[in-house]
């Protein structure tokens, strides 16, 4: 017997921890690991909805999720490698190939 | 306060602290190894909540592969040590935007859910149940999520593949 406010609280804190590690982090691969604690919130939320409503949906949501995650890690840190093999750097702030 | 409830709080609190660990540590592979216990803590409440077999795909996907993926991130890219090779000059505005949005989300909860009234049980959550709702249910949405794997495997090798064309 979980008090779903709690869950949910654990969830928020997850996720504003997500948001600060996103806009403070320079190292792109420290950017996807705080964006993995942004989902891992999301997924916990999910998991908590499921419970309450006894409707099993939201774990097999969290699944897709994870999958999705999965993939967006591997492509994010094939593209985080070959900015490195490039610009000898990995830094968000110095990669402004694209800014006018 | 049940015993449940306990174990929840003290399975949060180690969560919390590792996820701050991994926005704040100096050293790229400690952040990485905060990440594992962040993650596992999550583990730990799926299972509190009774979801069995999202906590162990939990632990064999995030902490079993995604860390080692990005710990060989961390090893192919040098990074450098230190807080302010880390960190960005903006850190004083991050700190401002992630507790305006931790007090507004506190703030809409625990406005929009009673404190006492909704109770979570731990049922549901078993592999047979969520596999019958995965194939009863969402058989397309499995196809494609199968389909985007696999796009993002070719596409991960064609790009990191060292291409020694002229």
């Amino acid at each position: 017997m979980i008090r779903l406010p709690l869950v949910l609280l654990l969830s928020a804190a997850l996720f504003s921890t997500g948001v600060y590690g996103v806009l403070a982090r320079r190292n792109a691969v420290l950017v996807l690991m705080s964006i993995e604690l942004m989902l891992n919130a999301v997924n916990i939320n999910l998991v908590a909805f499921a419970q309450l409503l006894r409707d099993i949906s939201g774990q097999v949501f969290a699944l897709f999720v994870i999958a999705v995650a999965a993939a967006e890690v591997g492509i994010g840190l094939a593209i985080v490698i070959l900015i490195y093999r490039n610009r000898e750097t990995i830094n968000v702030d110095e990669v402004n190939l694209l800014k006018w | 306060m049940t015993g449940a409830e306990w174990a929840f709080v003290v399975i949060g609190v180690a969560g919390v602290i590792g996820a701050i660990r991994v926005v704040t540590a100096r050293n790229v592979v400690h952040a990485a190894l905060y990440l594992v216990i962040s993650l596992s803590s999550a583990a730990g409440v799926y299972l509190l909540l009774g979801a069995e077999f999202l906590a162990w795909v939990q632990i064999l996907i995030y902490v079993g592969a995604i860390v080692i993926l990005f710990l060989f991130g961390l090893m192919l890219t040098k990074a450098p040590i230190g807080r302010e090779a880390l960190d960005n000059q903006r850190r004083g505005v991050a700190l401002g935007v992630a507790a305006a949005i931790l007090t507004g989300l506190a703030y809409l909860l625990l406005g929009a859910f009673e404190w006492d009234a909704p109770r979570l049980e731990p049922s549901g959550g078993a592999t047979s149940e969520v596999g019958a709702s995965i194939f009863a249910r969402f058989v397309l949405p499995f196809e494609v999520v199968s389909f985007l794997l696999l796009a993002a495997l070719i596409g991960a090798i064609v790009l990191a593949r060292k291409d020694d064309r002229p």
